[in-house]
């Protein structure tokens, strides 16, 4: 006993038909078809398995608040799991496939769930933290295992994804009567409309209950009012669902150019739409809730309102003999609609007389219902239950927009209030019945005056009432259909003590399965209310929060994904280095040459060359990436001197030195150097990591700590590009270069390289004799290539990051994430002699804490071995003790032998002499290591110092 | 995502901008330890209208002052810092 297609009637094209598979059986449906409507025309009445006790489920919903009839669409990378059957268009070739059953739908082992189902009350997850450790190891793979629906798709998605920004004057969510009139009385006063609707056909409830409307059948009208907004510059966006209302009226839609899993012809498969409004109109509608009742989520029980519509929208025929359980008129048209199509209304139970239902019974699909009416309790075999406990207005987004609810008694459920943004509600969602009052509201909140509001001539029917929850319910009495929550959790959730209507939702989960409980919140509460003995509406709602429904993470990414994930910035001289084939490193943004290995050579074995090249002969590295920034004006050296926490002002022209810059709690931000070029012209650099954080920090000192001040700052990062030259043969290279004697040690030249003009720079990072070529980006490659000439004609060598590393690291010089991690002073780097002794500075403040000046704070040292130090260990005296340091950075003698590091450890300096241990438990090593001073190269500096 | 009329630039949204921090915690440089202390570490995060500095980091890169309410989002004023700003006699 199952569903069946109408031999007529329906908005489904009859003219063409659809094929797809579902579970791998192929069926064939008619274009405006939903897959579930289509499978429920080929008799099929098991969508899915249930979360927690895989019960077998059908269809409850003809809508996008279905919790049942879940299922992933698509295959391979377009697979898209947990789509709503519902709110899913049938498109050639579709290939569906059920979830949360193993081995099949119809047989399912975990079904055995069910058997265990007293043993799984609400708050079981809880449960198991309190039985120990054991009890949650015992349980977890369990819960792991039955956690989730459908798998996500482990293939690259192959579709495309847009974003969108858009303004309107009025933006109307939902095109039912409500939102169709509203949209017309704007467009109609010359407003620029943005209509959005979640089917893909306007309508809504005209779909399911044809209407006329001035003068015009309804779908004729709703085609008209669409025309107009058109006509008068707006959109109407299909298949477009607002699932954000977000601050200063913005909301976020999300709309599906192509069906779920359909391989889409068009350019992107959804486009997420922000559209800032001047005025919202919200005409949502309602939600219908379920009878609370044994056996309610049987397959072929569903609610009353999709009933209708599979019958009068779809032409399908649910079952053949239905029972209809409701609370208002709306079940009463449910049940001549049925009579009408020719399905056999067996009885209907109405609560308004007080008759009930009691209980569903029934394995795949309804056998009987047990229902009390007229006082005596009867059964009734059906195979279909169409069934309705209210509805339920859809305040989300108004919520969203911070608007506050009210109870209305004839709906029992809440309906907008008070609006904090441009919001307002119309239609159904605002707790208006009928038709002609609808259409009303919607034009009104157009903008239109009441009086020329579209009339219809349907019946009033009252869609008002509702059923109370049972009392003494079942296991199976299910409120939230998605997350397996029955009225019996909810009362022992209550009677342990969970009487706030938050903590209910987290101890039992109810309402936060992904339909976030939109067709269970209000049973919940009502529950909640009785047990309380407590009026609803004091009880209050758990909040509502964006998205409506569910959104892909595809659309949200936008076309921010793979190359376009983060920018990717390109040295100039990318050409010249590959043309060495350099071992590339990420750096931020940046990609710069890590070593350039010849043949043979491993990427260790390449940069201690490069480097035992710079030590005893000459090299040269690409240093572009740095942060520079060109620091001009009468007060320049007094605006760095905020900023930087070392002597600026006393700096000849002509001249650098290094320097830092500290937050305001005192510890290191960046390090770098000032040069300065002109009486009024400073260059400072810093590393190339915290470019960005320095631009930022600059802009603010200067524009909000220092406005009067005259300077200028200029980012020039890109603008110049700059080289290292370094190693005992430097200067003569350099000389030759630029045809100048040249600078002593932290001296400035402009010199003219190639026809180009430069800033020289003599600084040494590397520990040697050393050089900075600072050249116009644009024209660097000339300079570039004749300084390569010149350094392979003298036998030298190109370095990458990695020597670089391995010279810095034995010159004991910090770089800003492993040595300054945020988390030390200069003093704890061996810097407080620099300190300006004047203050002054950003950071002096913060800087004098009393707790950084402890002696036992983590201090930079250095650490020697006989072998290699493992990277990032910790620092041990014993085995088995408290670490009281880790390693920061590791490296190996370049001219000697052995492994030397730098690290944080407790004390610092004076522990020089002292043996520790290096260890790193997740590898196994441990390394006895000498504690030394930082520096173990050329301690005087007679290398590079004049 | 709030609508920020910038006085440069008229209405952007937020995504042009950067929070800095609230107007309170804005420390000289020549701050002493205690005013830190208390300016940095002890907050009280009023529910109420709070006054921000802001920049239009992508856009004309003027540092702002918004007085925002932080429950309702509602902004009740934007003016440019230096307009606001006095030179240290």
């Amino acid at each position: 006993m199952s569903g069946y297609r109408l031999a007529s009637g329906g908005l489904v094209d009859r003219t063409r038909p659809v094929a797809f598979t579902f579970d791998g059986v192929s069926y064939s449906g008619f274009a405006g078809d939903t897959l579930a409507s289509a499978l429920l025309a080929s008799g099929v009445s098991i969508f899915g398995r249930s979360f927690k006790y895989h019960r077998p489920r059908g269809v409850l919903s003809a809508g996008v608040e279905e919790p049942n009839a879940l299922v992933t669409a698509g295959q391979g990378g377009r697979a898209e799991p947990n789509t709503r059957a519902t709110d899913l268009f049938l498109t050639p070739g579709l290939v569906a496939t059920s979830q949360n059953r193993w081995p099949s739908l119809g047989f399912d082992l975990g079904a055995v769930t069910a058997l265990i189902a007293p043993f799984i009350p609400a708050g079981f997850y809880y449960k198991t933290f309190f039985g120990g450790p054991k009890l949650w190891r015992f349980f977890e793979h369990f819960i792991r295992r039955a956690a989730g629906l459908g798998p996500a798709p482990r293939l690259a998605d192959p579709d495309s994804y847009q974003h969108r920004a858009a303004f309107c004057d009025v933006l109307v969510v939902g095109a039912g009567p409500a939102g169709l009139a509203a949209a017309d009385a704007a467009a109609g006063a010359g407003k620029r409309v943005i209509l959005c609707e979640q089917d893909a056909i306007v309508g809504g409830a005209l779909l399911r209950d044809a209407a006329e409307i001035a003068g015009l059948p309804g779908r004729d009208w709703a085609a008209a009012v669409c025309a107009r907004v058109i006509a008068a510059g707006g959109r109407v966006l299909l298949r477009t669902t607002a699932t954000g209302y977000h601050d200063h009226d913005l909301l976020t839609l999300g709309e599906k150019c192509a069906e779920p899993g359909e391989d889409a012809p068009s350019l992107s498969a959804q486009r997420l739409w922000r559209v800032r409004a001047s005025r919202v109109v919200l005409a949502p509608g309602l939600v219908e809730r379920p009878l609370v009742c044994p056996g309610n989520d049987v397959p072929g029980v569903m609610l009353s309102g999709a009933v209708r519509t599979y019958v009068q929208r779809f032409g399908v025929a649910p079952g053949r003999r239905a029972v209809v359980a409701g609370c208002s008129d709306d079940a009463d048209r449910t049940a001549a609609a049925l009579r009408a199509a020719g399905v056999e209304v067996v009885a209907t139970i109405d609560y308004r007389r007080g008759e009930t239902l009691d209980t569903v019974k029934g394995g795949n699909r309804v056998s009987t219902v047990i229902a009390s009416v007229g006082g005596m309790t009867r059964s009734f075999a059906c195979d279909t239950v169409a069934m309705s406990a209210g509805f339920t207005p859809s305040v989300q987004l108004h919520m969203q927009a911070g608007g506050t609810l009210a109870w209305h008694d004839g709906c029992a459920a809440f309906v907008p209030a008070t609006s904090r943004q441009a919001q307002v509600t119309a239609g159904a969602a605002a707790g208006i019945e009928g038709l002609a009052a609808i259409l009303a509201s919607g034009w009104a909140a157009g903008g239109g005056d009441v009086a020329d509001a579209p009339q219809t001539r349907a019946e009033r029917h009252c869609c008002h009432g509702f059923a109370p929850p049972p009392r003494g319910a079942r296991t199976t009495a299910f409120v939230d259909f998605q997350n397996d929550v029955t009225s019996r959790d909810l009362d022992l959730a209550w009677r342990e003590g969970y009487r706030s209507v938050e903590h209910m939702k987290r101890y039992t989960t109810l309402g936060m399965a992904t339909d976030q409980g939109k067709t269970s919140n209000i049973a919940g509460l009502l529950q909640l209310s009785r047990n309380e003995g407590r009026p609803a509406p004091d009880i209050g709602l758990t909040t509502f929060r964006p998205p409506f429904t569910p959104v892909t993470l595809g659309v949200l990414a936008g076309e921010d994904g793979g190359l376009h994930m983060a920018p990717r910035r390109v040295l100039r001289l990318k050409a010249q280095h590959d043309r060495h084939h350099p071992l590339w490193q990420p750096l931020g943004y940046w990609h710069r040459p890590r070593a350039y290995p010849r043949d043979g050579e491993t990427l260790h074995s390449a940069a201690m060359r490069e480097a035992r090249t710079v030590r005893s002969n000459v090299g040269l590295s690409d240093v572009s990436t740095l942060a520079k920034f060109d620091v001009q004006g009468p007060d320049a050296g007094a605006f760095l001197e905020l900023v930087c926490a070392t002597g600026i002002a006393k700096l000849a022209v002509g001249r650098g030195r290094y320097t830092f810059m500290l937050r305001e709690d005192g510890m290191v931000m960046d390090d770098g150097t000032v040069w300065r070029l002109g009486d009024a012209r400073y260059l400072l650099t810093s590393s190339t990591g915290g470019a960005a954080r320095m631009e930022a920090h600059l802009a603010y000192v200067r524009g909000v700590l220092a406005p009067h001040m005259r300077v200028a700052i200029v980012e020039v990062q890109e603008h110049w590009a700059a080289f290292a030259i370094a190693g005992p043969n430097a200067r003569s290279l350099v000389e030759t270069l630029a045809c100048v004697s040249a600078p002593k040690h932290m001296g400035c030249l402009a010199v003219v390289v190639a026809g180009v003009e430069c800033w020289l720079l003599a600084a040494s990072y590397s520990g040697e004799r050393a050089f900075e070529l600072y050249v116009p980006g644009d024209v660097v490659v000339p300079v570039w290539e004749a300084a390569e000439a010149l350094l392979h004609a003298a036998g030298g060598a190109l370095y990458g990051l990695e020597a670089l590393e391995l010279l810095r690291i034995e010159k004991g010089h910090i770089v800003i994430g492993a040595e300054a991690t945020g988390r030390t002073t200069p003093h704890d780097l061996g810097l407080g002699k620099m300190l300006r002794v004047s203050g002054g500075y950003c950071g002096a403040a913060g800087l004098a804490r009393p707790m950084l000046q402890a002696v036992d704070r983590q201090a930079l040292v250095g650490l020697e071995a006989d072998g290699e130090i493992p990277e990032g260990a910790m620092l041990v005296r014993a085995a088995g003790e408290a670490p009281m340091g880790h390693v920061t950075s590791v490296g190996s003698r370049v001219l000697g032998q052995g492994g030397v590091a730098l690290a944080l450890l407790a004390g610092g300096p004076a522990r020089t002499g002292e043996q520790w241990l290096a260890t790193s438990p997740t590898r196994g090593i441990t390394v006895p290591v000498r504690v030394t001073a930082p520096l173990f190269h050329d301690p005087e500096g007679t290398r590079y110092r004049d | 995502m709030l609508l920020i009329n910038c006085p440069h630039c008229g209405p952007r949204a937020q995504a042009e901008f950067g929070f800095e921090r609230p107007v309170e915690t804005i420390l000289p440089v020549d701050a002493s330890t205690a005013t830190m202390v208390e300016r940095l570490y002890t907050r009280t995060n009023a529910r109420g209208v709070s006054a921000e500095l802001w920049r239009h980091s992508h856009g004309c890169r003027a540092w702002l002052r918004i007085d925002r309410h932080v429950v309702t989002h509602e902004i009740l004023c934007v003016a440019l810092w230096v307009a606001l700003w006095q030179a240290p006699q």
